[in-house]
């Protein structure tokens, strides 16, 4: 399956949380969720890790980039 | 540099200090059982300005100044200070005044809550539940796609706003400024508005706990929340914390006093305290934050949530001006008619605000 996106930029939480919590249990384990703040970057990570999926995070400008990866 | 507050143990020690520190400020002079109150302290806020003339709840309150700059501070140390705004002001700014008619029906916000309930006062345990339920119905709410749109980045210069607003009115209270003989700036000479911790204290606890919850993202409703939409007990067990050392400290400090009637600043209208706390805790769900965590989200630059802290204000003075605030004399002759139009607000702004994301 390719990747799917969520852009969550400008949601504040839990939207972000609730986009990926609906994506994840539709059965995408493989995502790449954009966020612009901290607050979402740590509950979009803890509900990931909590699904039993790695995190891996990169920056790009103002953006952080979240994506998942098989544990 | 990673974030010890967003730990567990973080969010727990947060929780702590929150309960430790506000059983301590009536020791020192705060009102009973309400050592912080968000709502409370807002409201005396606007007694003081003059938008309520109800005499016994006026004073400006430093904590609630306190918590906006000692979490600006944090932001700005940590560079999470971001200017941001743009989504639904005016609908957060109705959210903030329903809120605030709830909390005054039932007489306090979910810090308040906590810290009747950690002393002693029965009646908090139906604000709890009302509360829970508030929080229960706006997750439904949000599965169900409500959402108030985007925000959007402000120049940075915005976000210095509210930040400044609590400087003056800090400065307000030091110099005890008054700008018309008989006229404002208040403070209570009888009741809670006249029970205050000394100026110095206040302050600094005020600046300690507003850094603490900026860095640990402390909030009392999305505790329960999380709980409810992702079985997520991060923030509760911070939540729990405070519940617990307050109440230690309130044992140690003589402050624990169990029982319904006679309860301080409280009154013992079951079904009103219930549903007084279910239209606050929609509101909080519907704008992101508990009255605390929207005051640190100011802080960081939030201009919505400094918009709902706004709105919270002129609902304390409309409560007041209204006869919808509760008394320890019971419920007030507008307070279930404001309770009812609040939680068809709520609904309706529930129902229409949806977006269509495109994930």
């Amino acid at each position: 399956m390719s990747t799917k996106q969520i852009d969550a930029r400008g949601l504040s939480c839990p939207q972000p949380v609730v986009l990926v919590d609906r994506a994840l249990a539709d059965g995408n384990a493989d995502l790449e969720i954009l966020v612009d703040n901290e607050v979402a970057r740590e509950n979009v990570s803890r509900l990931i890790k909590r699904r039993g999926l790695k995190v891996d995070i990169s920056q790009n400008g103002a953006d952080i980039i979240i994506r998942t990866a098989k544990s | 540099m990673k974030n010890i507050f967003a730990t567990r143990t973080g969010i727990i020690v947060v929780g702590a200090v929150i309960g430790i520190g506000a059983a301590l400020l009536q020791y020192f002079g705060n009102p009973p059982n309400m050592g912080i109150c968000v709502a409370c302290f807002e409201r005396d806020i606007a007694g003081a300005l003059g938008l309520h003339r109800a005499e016994v709840v006026q004073y400006l309150r430093p904590e609630i100044m306190g918590f906006v700059l000692g979490a600006f501070a944090a932001a700005l140390f940590a560079g999470e200070y971001k200017p941001r705004g743009g989504s639904s002001p005016l609908i957060r700014f109705f959210l903030g005044i329903f809120a605030m008619l709830g909390a005054l029906v039932f007489l306090g916000c979910p810090w308040r809550t906590l810290l009747r309930l950690a002393g002693g006062d029965g009646n908090a345990i139906l604000g709890l539940v009302g509360l829970v339920f508030g929080i229960f119905i706006g997750v439904l709410l949000l599965k169900n796609g409500f959402s108030l749109g985007r925000s959007y980045p402000q120049r940075k210069a915005s976000g210095w706003i509210f930040p400044a607003l609590m400087v003056g009115l800090f400065l307000l209270l030091v110099f005890q400024v008054s700008f018309t003989p008989g006229g404002p700036i208040f403070s209570s000479v009888k009741g809670p508005g006249s029970q205050h911790a000394p100026i110095i204290i206040s302050i600094i606890a005020g600046l300690i706990i507003g850094a603490l919850a900026q860095r640990s993202r402390f909030c009392t409703m999305g505790a329960f929340r999380d709980m409810i939409l992702i079985r997520d007990f991060h923030l509760v067990s911070g939540v729990a914390a405070l519940l617990v050392f307050a109440f230690v400290m309130n044992l140690i400090l003589g402050q624990f006093k169990p029982g319904f009637e006679g309860q301080p600043i409280a009154h013992t209208d079951h079904l009103w305290n219930f549903l007084g706390m279910t239209l606050a805790g929609l509101a909080f769900v519907l704008a992101g934050g508990c009255p605390g965590r929207q005051l640190f989200l100011s802080g960081e630059g939030d201009m919505d949530a400094a918009i709902f802290a706004m709105g919270m204000i002129v609902g304390a003075a409309f409560a007041h001006n209204f006869a919808i605030a509760s008394s320890p004399k019971g419920v007030a002759a507008f307070g279930p008619a404001a309770v009812i139009i609040g939680l068809i607000f709520c609904l309706v702004i529930g129902f229409t605000q949806r977006d269509k994301i495109v994930a």
